[in-house]
């Protein structure tokens, strides 16, 4: 009996092992499977396979000091901003107080300059180092606004729309057209500490699972390349939705509905954690994308037992079940892990 | 009336030792019904000290627990604080009890107290050559009242506050998670702090504004105040014209907890975000309301240590008028997220650069200060010097968090939270040192050891930048403020930051140590112990100065420009 344990537990150590080698040797090819969602009867032929992360992409790295690295357009826009424009000048700013700080110190001590000067005016110096600064201002002030422009230019009409709830304390998806599909996502509970959400696994009991904190049992499922329409909302407190590596952060306000876009480039795992505080369990209501590309994504869609039609974009290979597949289909319906991996990972 | 005048006669012989003509009342009436500015700002800054030493020790905690990922001694002190085993939910509510408590713990009880009540009591009579404050008696109101919020505020932690016992809402108090969000007494209690704070502050405005206005000595004219009074002056219309909107915001909340408004209730008609607009109002001028007397501060320090007068004075004290009123007008920038819209944030974007200018010539004209001077390394003058560098780098981060775009992604992160840590924490606080050091002497009439004090300086400038400078790589990579718990990612950072706190800790226990070491060996303090660079009034006083001053009031002469 013990034996056997140690032997499984082996097993899905080396099987872990393997999944995560797979993910170093080609990142986006590898889908794994979520084990834990439940079995159903009916297993369309474009099965849903969750997708296992890459490390350190879409979350924060071990030790790391800088932004995450950015996955959409606006991002890496707001970055450059960032990178290129504030930090040299807030780091030269900051020298230069520095090296005339230490100048005085050296040039103007005591010893070194026995007698003080009785200057209190310099009218040029003064207008200067009021100008200067405005001139700097303005140079920063012009991308920035530039920034804000292009964050605010509305999602096409046709644009997948997703609407967005926080409650206390998890987030809730819904596909308003797409059938209405909604999704519960709550964090997977976090090995070595009390259980936060009743009933989830534990983080790491799939292979798929993401780092502790951030994963959570459903994810929010969107298509890659296209722009996405996201509606935000709150049921009953402020929370604020905010996902780092997609420069995405916007409050969920009870009885507003807040709208921003995002376009994700790449397909991966992308996690954020609730930025306002929402009571108690403010830091256990992670979030986590999971961008696909248009056909998974209809797949996914339709393993939800949502509809692919509606305002969406003809997708590019539309999965052979779209028709076949049934309306009442349990959520997540999926193959044994086994088989949904063998043609997911070719390099395992 | 006999009586009256032999108590008074009684009363005078009594005090026939001292070298002045004090009449200082018995310790009961001098220290609880107090009306002298000088024993009243004593008043404010041991309170400010022992407000501090809980607001601090609550940061202690904190750092402990976010010492590495997991619930670790969060457990322990909500079953100490609650007297029984609490669930899990109950122990995380606690940790929002600490922050809320930290915040306004620090903001309004400690630095508000510390800079105004304090200092602003102290040396702005001295300064101007008056004897006393324009309103004694509302001086004393102010301090017992500020006195009366604290204990409210202690009294919330124990009222049941929804998931545990306390206010767990953060010092901002945001609707709907501080009205339907936080049944239970703890809530209004934290509320009615604010309100006892906050009247405080109003009067002791309206007090510093009629002061500085009416009662500077002959000959000082508004042009000839030294920066601190006119630090005071800024800080006191900033004062009253942002508290009473903070307290009709509070007030709101009040109402809608208890009698059924909806305000902020959406489904009422309400507005959350109304409330952020309403708390932001106030909000931004109070980081003024603190800084700005730290501001006053260095420039007399800067001036003293330098042995010349303050470079571009008139340039200096309207900077500060600027900051005051720029300071009004740029709220929302704390509330890019809510869902602005797009002119909005563009809007507040640009006004909110706009303060890095008047900030920038205060700087440079400190260094200007010091250029051409002959620098005295003082205890104050190390402190004013580490000032103005902390402050620089928590100023450029602000210019970095006014960029609508960017703050996106920063907003709510730690990144914010050592933003403003450098501002106050080591901006404020630093200035707090700074101007103790520099003023100890003066009102404790004993020196300070300068050894200790150096001593002091060194190792809280290393211990609070390794608090906070690690916490802006945490914010940049992601991590959210307010949380107990966090991804083992952010676990190298949280580290080095919680030992920092330590440091920090270490340098407190040497300051302490310094006072204890002053009032028992400290040598008597002559009247200007800085020497010829110091030339404001209070240096032409005895140390500590008589109970009351200026009993003839000085003249100022006119020494034409400066
Ligand atoms: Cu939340």
């Amino acid at each position: 009996m013990d034996f056997g344990d140690t032997g499984r537990t082996l097993a899905n150590t080396l099987k872990t092992a393997a999944y995560f080698v797979a993910l170093a040797a080609i990142p986006q090819a590898v889908l794994a499977q979520d084990a834990a969602a439940p079995a159903a009867a009916a297993a369309p032929a474009a099965a849903y396979v969750r997708m296992a992360p890459t490390p350190g992409k879409g979350m924060p790295v071990d030790g790391g000091w800088t932004f995450q690295d950015q996955y959409s357009p606006l991002g890496e826009r707001a970055l450059w901003m960032h990178d290129a424009i504030l930090m040299p000048v807030i780091t030269a700013i900051s020298l230069l107080v520095l090296v005339l700080l230490l100048w005085v110190v050296v040039r103007y001590n005591r010893r070194a300059n026995p007698v003080p000067s009785k200057t209190s005016h310099n009218t040029v110096i003064e207008v200067v180092w009021t100008l200067v600064p405005v001139l700097i201002l303005v140079g920063i002030a012009i991308p920035s606004i530039d920034l804000l422009a292009k964050q605010f230019k509305p999602a096409p009409k046709d644009a997948l729309t997703v609407k967005i709830t926080g409650y206390q304390w998890y987030w809730g998806y819904q596909y308003p057209d797409n059938g209405g599909v909604e999704v519960i996502s709550k964090m997977l509970n976090i090995p070595g500490q009390p259980e936060i959400n009743p009933g989830v696994r534990m983080d790491g009991s799939d292979p798929s699972d993401g780092p502790t904190h951030l994963e959570a049992d459903n994810r929010l499922v969107l298509p890659v390349g296209e722009t996405i329409r996201l509606q935000i909302t709150a049921s009953d407190v402020i929370h604020s939705f905010a996902v780092p590596s997609l420069w995405f952060k916007l409050d969920a306000v009870p009885g507003r509905l807040n709208e921003k876009t995002l376009f994700i480039e790449k397909p991966g795992v992308y996690y954020g954690q609730c930025s306002e505080l929402c009571g108690a369990r403010h830091a256990y209501m992670p979030i986590a994308i999971e961008a696909l590309p248009r056909d998974k994504f209809n797949a996914w869609l339709v393993a939800q037992g949502g509809e692919v039609g509606g305002k969406a974009k003809p997708a590019a290979a539309a999965p052979a079940a779209d028709a076949s597949a049934p309306a009442a289909a349990a959520p997540a319906a999926a193959a044994p892990a086994d088989e949904a991996a063998a043609p997911a990972a070719p390099a395992a | 009336m006999a009586t009256t005048a032999d108590t008074f006669q009684a009363h005078d012989d009594a005090h026939h030792h001292d070298h002045d003509h004090d009449h200082k009342p018995s310790f009961f009436a001098r220290w609880f019904m107090s009306t002298n500015h000088k024993d009243i700002g004593t008043l404010y800054l041991i309170f400010a000290i022992f407000a501090g030493v809980i607001g601090g020790g609550i940061s202690g905690i904190m750092r402990a627990e976010l010492a590495e990922p997991g619930i670790q001694i969060l457990g322990w002190w909500a079953n100490f604080l609650n007297g029984h085993d609490v669930s899990f939910d109950e122990t995380l509510h606690l940790w929002n009890v600490l922050i809320t408590a930290h915040g306004l713990i620090m903001v309004f009880f400690m630095v508000m107290p510390a800079v105004i009540g304090g200092f602003g009591n102290w040396f702005v009579p001295l300064m101007i050559g008056a004897p006393d404050m324009a309103f004694p008696r509302m001086n004393n109101i102010s301090f017992w009242l500020t006195v009366a919020g604290f204990c409210s505020l202690l009294i919330s932690s124990f009222m049941p506050g929804g998931t545990g016992q306390g206010a767990g809402t953060g010092w901002t108090v945001y609707a709907p998670l501080a009205t339907s969000g936080s049944p239970g007494a703890a809530v209004d209690f934290a509320i009615f702090s604010l309100h006892l704070a906050g009247a405080a502050s109003i009067m002791g405005a309206i007090n510093f504004i009629t002061t500085i206005f009416n009662m500077r000595a002959p000959g000082m004219t508004l042009h000839k105040m030294p920066l601190f009074v006119w630090s005071v002056l800024v800080t006191a219309f900033l004062l009253l014209l942002a508290l009473p909107v903070l307290a009709a915001a509070i007030t709101m909340l009040l109402t809608d907890r208890n009698f059924g408004t909806t305000f902020y209730d959406p489904a009422g008609g309400g507005d959350p975000v109304l409330y952020q607009h309403l708390f932001w109002f106030f909000g931004h001028p109070e980081v003024y309301i603190m800084i700005l007397p730290a501001f006053g501060i260095i420039s007399q320090i800067v001036s003293t240590f330098s042995k010349k007068p303050v470079f571009g004075y008139l340039g200096m004290a309207y900077a500060m008028v600027a900051i005051g009123v720029v300071g009004f007008i740029v709220w929302a920038h704390h509330m890019y997220t809510t869902g602005l819209d797009v002119n909005t944030k563009m809007y507040f974007t640009a006004a909110t650069m706009v303060i890095a200018v008047p900030t920038g010539v205060k700087i440079f004209s400190w260094i200007a200060t010091m250029w051409g001077g002959s620098v005295e390394f003082k205890s104050p003058m190390v402190w004013a010097l580490g000032f103005i560098f902390l402050f620089t780098v928590g100023g450029v981060t602000g210019v970095v968090l006014s960029n609508g775009g960017v703050d996106d992604n920063l907003h709510d992160t730690y990144y914010v939270v050592a933003h403003f840590h450098y501002v106050l924490s080591l901006g404020a606080v630093t200035g707090l040192f700074a101007g103790f050091y520099y003023w100890f002497p003066k009102m404790s009439g004993r020196m300070h050891s300068e050894l200790l004090a150096h001593i002091h300086f060194w190792i809280f400038f290393v211990g609070v930048n390794m608090v906070f400078f690690p916490q802006h790589f945490l914010g940049l990579q992601g991590m959210p403020r307010r949380y107990p718990d966090y991804a083992d990612a952010f676990a190298h950072w949280n580290a080095v930051s919680s030992l920092g706190y330590q440091i920090t800790a270490v340098s407190i226990g040497v300051w302490f140590i310094n006072i204890i070491y002053a009032f028992t060996m400290g040598k008597k303090a002559e009247g200007n112990y800085w020497g010829e660079g110091a030339t404001t009034l209070e240096w032409t006083l005895s140390s500590p100065p008589p109970f009351h001053q200026f009993e003839t009031l000085p003249v100022i002469e006119d020494a034409g420009h400066h």
